[in-house]
């Protein structure tokens, strides 16, 4: 597979003579240890790269490597939303990172362009709706979901998630932010009940018949029909997945992702991580397991996202969402969403 | 002194954020979301606070006092819930009362109903949904403190009160009560301390509180020093209500002046005042324990035992004890000079010093966990190599940061114990300070000091964001494990590990029970 095996072997040996010990990479991640673990003995098995793990939140995780700045033992900083990386990015801790392989495997919508960190893997936060009670057409953009005639029946999450916050960090990209505050304000309006559970609550009061429509990531829906619960086939049976603004921009997009550390003692290795994470095993890995898009094209989906179909998403760079994160925050407690 | 100020550094990180000017954002939140993270906050307070007094005060009332069937297997269940995490019981509720549940689920069944239009249901996830789990969880703090000190009230007090011809029932009222209430006021302090660093609870429950204020402050709107000065101005709050409680109690003092101890005699009661008094002392024990306990079991054995601990649950379980028990023995072995030396020089820094250091159990975890971080990595930094963060010994400090007040209270109750005359008699005999320590207070209060082990055991145990952030690599306790996997809405797989928190959490509580019973001046030990 490799075009110059010289030069891997050169790199192997040169790797060998600096640090006269099994190679490893000191990771710092916010993914679930279940997804990730399979993937990062994958990454072992082929590499010879022994991987430290330290799974906490993101929030922990960034505090953790403000304070231990350029004395940090982490190579890589792995996140579950592009508003995080973003906050690492603006915070210091990672380091751009050039590599070909990047460049050609991740297309340019889900990488930082400046390279300080890189998508791995792809969602969508669409709209989910009660089959019996919302028509075909009924329902087609986000915007809509402003419109008075949707009030009392909307389900959404806590403003408090970072995919609330990302989906209107993007509408105000798009939209600006006074129309976009004009638009949280009018789903306030329509809220059935106060904002709480997470993304998999909505859409299983939708099939209660607490609310006929809401918005949640793709990957929960795809958890629960392949869910070893009945409940949970159940209800997603109910409702149907379905992607808003097709007709327009697209569906509102989003990553996980990592980038390299600042402070990295394992830089190569750690692009090699990141290399290994959007080539095609471990894409295919992260799309079977958690249902998500990869974001490598020539990947395939999980048969259970093939069966949503084919659709548009948003074209503008996942970057721009963690920008305007904090003013999304402050709309949302201008309007009222909890 | 200086141990003091070294636990005491994190709650100062978080305070000097007070200086830094922010005055927008906080006009901001004045606006907007402060008003009902201040109401939320208070109604919390106060209905847990009032819960978790009329709870553990009555329970231990009629544990210690009363003629109650099975008292004595009472007398350690009803702590019990303690091992149990407040969120985790907040999940089992909801997933027992929210509209998949099993209880709306037959209800449909039963009546014919199909959606949630159909009916009304009380809502689990709401503020008095959040009072109420907090409450269960959290009386056996109250419960624990008030019967040690019902054991420790001499009969003298209390038959003398007869004698002068109270009724048991005003003997409660007027004189059990007001002794115990040092001790009350305490355990009460500690469940308010607890709810108002929860965020698990309110965060799942959707009520916005002061804690969930935080986080959104620090996260989502990224203003990390507002965050802190919203933390800060928690930790006042907490010493206001610390202040009042003891100004209240002003300058009275209760010890008993005699050494005469004999075993209480237990109140007898009528048969349906007996019925009554056992169902209030089982209630809180069957809600806060026993049905969640049950709830988790089941989603344990749907879910499958084997997949979710995996192999290497004997190495989690490991952690968590390791861990638990070093730092139970490091604060109680910080705690018992700290409040010795405020006992023997209650200077105004001594004080004051012990009175920071404890504050870092209100503060919510990750603020404070943040806080401890701080100083770590500014000694790493200034040596140019990791020597502390990602080892033990940071995890340990970070406990104690936390957890201080928790083993401080409990030492200093029971140095209450030793009174002023002993420690005049044994210091006129020659004795030195430090001697006195040894031949006097420590024999009598060893009892005493397990419990404060054993408590801050339990909430090791339990502890999550400081064992998050600070952990090494690769290393998981059975908090963490229970954490990623409900964090990722898959309540059912995080049940086994959180079922084996409750597991280990209950040997020391028995323990812990045991050791109360056997602290009741004139026992055999």
């Amino acid at each position: 597979m490799r075009l110059f095996p010289g030069s891997a072997l050169l790199a192997a040996i040169a790797l060998l003579a600096t640090t006269a010990q099994a190679a490893e990479v000191n990771v710092y991640s916010a993914r679930k240890d279940h997804l990730l673990k399979p993937v990062l003995a994958a990454f072992t098995r082929q590499t010879d790269i022994t991987v430290n793990l330290l799974s906490a939140g993101e929030d922990q995780l960034l505090e953790r490597l403000k304070s231990e700045g350029p004395t940090s033992p982490a190579d890589v900083f792995i996140a579950t939303d592009v508003a995080y990386l973003h906050k690492a990015r603006v915070a210091g801790v990672l380091q751009p990172v050039r590599s070909a392989v990047l460049e050609r495997n991740i297309p340019a919508q889900f990488r930082d362009p400046q390279g300080y960190w890189v998508g791995l893997s792809a969602r969508a936060r669409v709209l989910f709706y009660a089959k019996d009670r919302v028509k075909p057409g009924e329902v087609s953009t986000y915007e809509d979901l402003a419109d008075p005639k949707w009030k009392g029946r909307i389900c959404v999450r806590s403003s408090s998630s970072p995919y609330n916050q990302s989906l209107l960090a993007g509408l105000i990209a798009v939209l600006g932010p006074e129309k976009a505050e004009q638009w949280a304000k009018g789903v306030v309006d329509n809220m059935a009940r106060k904002p709480q559970g997470g993304d998999r609550d909505q859409i299983a009061a939708v099939a209660a018949g607490l609310c006929d429509v809401a918005i949640a990531n793709t990957y929960y829906y795809g958890g629960m029909q392949t869910s070893e619960k009945a409940a949970d086939r159940d209800a997603a049976a109910k409702v149907g997945l379905l992607f808003p603004n097709q007709q327009g921009r697209g569906a509102h997009m989003n990553v996980a992702g990592g980038g390299v550390a600042i402070g990295a003692k394992h830089r190569d290795e750690a692009v090699k991580l990141l290399e290994f994470l959007s080539g095609a095993d471990a894409q295919r890995l992260f799309a079977e397991a958690n249902n998500e898009f990869p974001v490598l094209p020539s990947a395939k989906l999980a048969p259970t996202v093939a069966a949503w179909g084919p659709f548009k998403g948003e074209s503008i760079n996942v970057a721009m969402l963690g920008e305007n994160t904090p003013l999304a925050v402050r709309i949302f407690d201008r309007v009222g969403w909890r | 002194m200086a141990v003091a100020a070294l636990v005491a550094l994190p709650v100062l990180v978080v305070a000097a954020n007070l200086l830094v000017p922010s005055a927008e954002v906080w006009e901001h939140l004045a606006a907007t979301v402060l008003p009902s993270y201040v109401a939320n906050s208070l109604w919390l307070m106060l209905g847990v606070g009032g819960a978790v007094a009329v709870g553990g005060v009555g329970t231990a009332w009629l544990v210690t006092m009363c003629r109650v069937p099975c008292h004595r297997t009472l007398e350690w269940a009803l702590l019990l819930p303690m091992a149990m995490p407040t969120y985790v019981v907040a999940y089992t509720y909801t997933g027992l009362l929210d509209f998949a549940g099993p209880v709306q689920s037959t209800l449909r069944a039963l009546f014919g109903w199909h959606s949630a239009r159909d009916y009304w249901f009380p809502e689990i996830r709401s503020l008095g949904g959040a009072i109420a789990v907090m409450a269960m969880v959290l009386y056996p703090y109250v419960y624990m403190l008030a019967r040690a000190a019902f054991l420790e009230q001499s009969v003298c007090a209390l038959e003398a009160s007869r004698t002068l011809g109270r009724r048991p029932w005003r003997a409660f009222l007027e004189v059990a009560l007001p002794l115990a209430r040092p001790a009350i006021a305490a355990g009460v302090a500690l469940a308010l301390m607890e709810t108002l660093n929860d965020f698990g609870t309110v965060h799942y429950f959707a009520v916005d509180t002061f804690t969930t204020g935080i986080y959104r402050t620090w996260l989502g709107l990224g203003q990390p020093a507002v965050a802190a000065q919203l933390g800060a101005v928690l930790m006042l709050f907490v010493l206001a209500l610390v202040l009042v409680e003891r100004m209240s109690r002003g300058a009275a003092r209760f010890h008993h002046t005699t050494g005469r101890y004999r075993q209480l005699p237990r109140l007898p009661l009528p048969p349906l005042g007996a019925a009554a008094a056992l169902a209030f002392c089982a209630l809180p024990l069957v809600l806060g324990f026993l049905l969640p306990a049950a709830v988790l079991a089941g989603w344990a054995v749907q879910a499958g035992w084997r997949r979710n601990l995996g192999g290497d649950f004997l190495h989690l379980a490991g952690n968590s004890l390791i861990l638990a028990a070093v730092a139970g023995v490091v604060a109680a072995l910080v705690a018992l000079p700290l409040t010795y030396a405020q006992r023997l020089r209650p200077t105004r820094l001594v004080k004051a010093c012990v009175r920071v250091a404890g504050l870092g159990y209100a503060v919510p975890g990750s603020v404070i966990a943040v806080g401890t971080l701080v100083p770590l990595t500014a000694i790493d930094r200034s040596l140019g190599a990791l020597v502390l963060t990602g080892t033990i010994v940071a995890l340990v400090y970070a406990y104690l940061v936390r957890f201080l007040a928790v083993s401080a209270n409990a030492v200093e109750a029971s140095l209450g114990k030793v009174t002023p005359s002993m420690e005049a008699a044994a210091r006129t005999l020659g004795e030195t300070a430090l001697g006195t320590l040894r031949r006097v207070h420590l024999p009598l209060v060893r009892t005493s000091l397990l419990s404060a082990v054993l408590l801050v055991f339990v909430d090791v145990m339990k502890e999550l964001p400081a064992t998050l952030i600070m952990r090494p690599f690769n290393f998981d306790t059975l908090a963490t494990r229970t954490f990623t996997l409900a964090s990722d809405e898959r309540l059912a797989d995080a049940a086994a590990p959180a079922l084996a928190i409750m597991l280990v959490g209950l040997l020391p509580v028995v323990l812990l029970s045991r050791a109360i019973t056997r602290s009741r001046p004139g026992a055999q030990p």
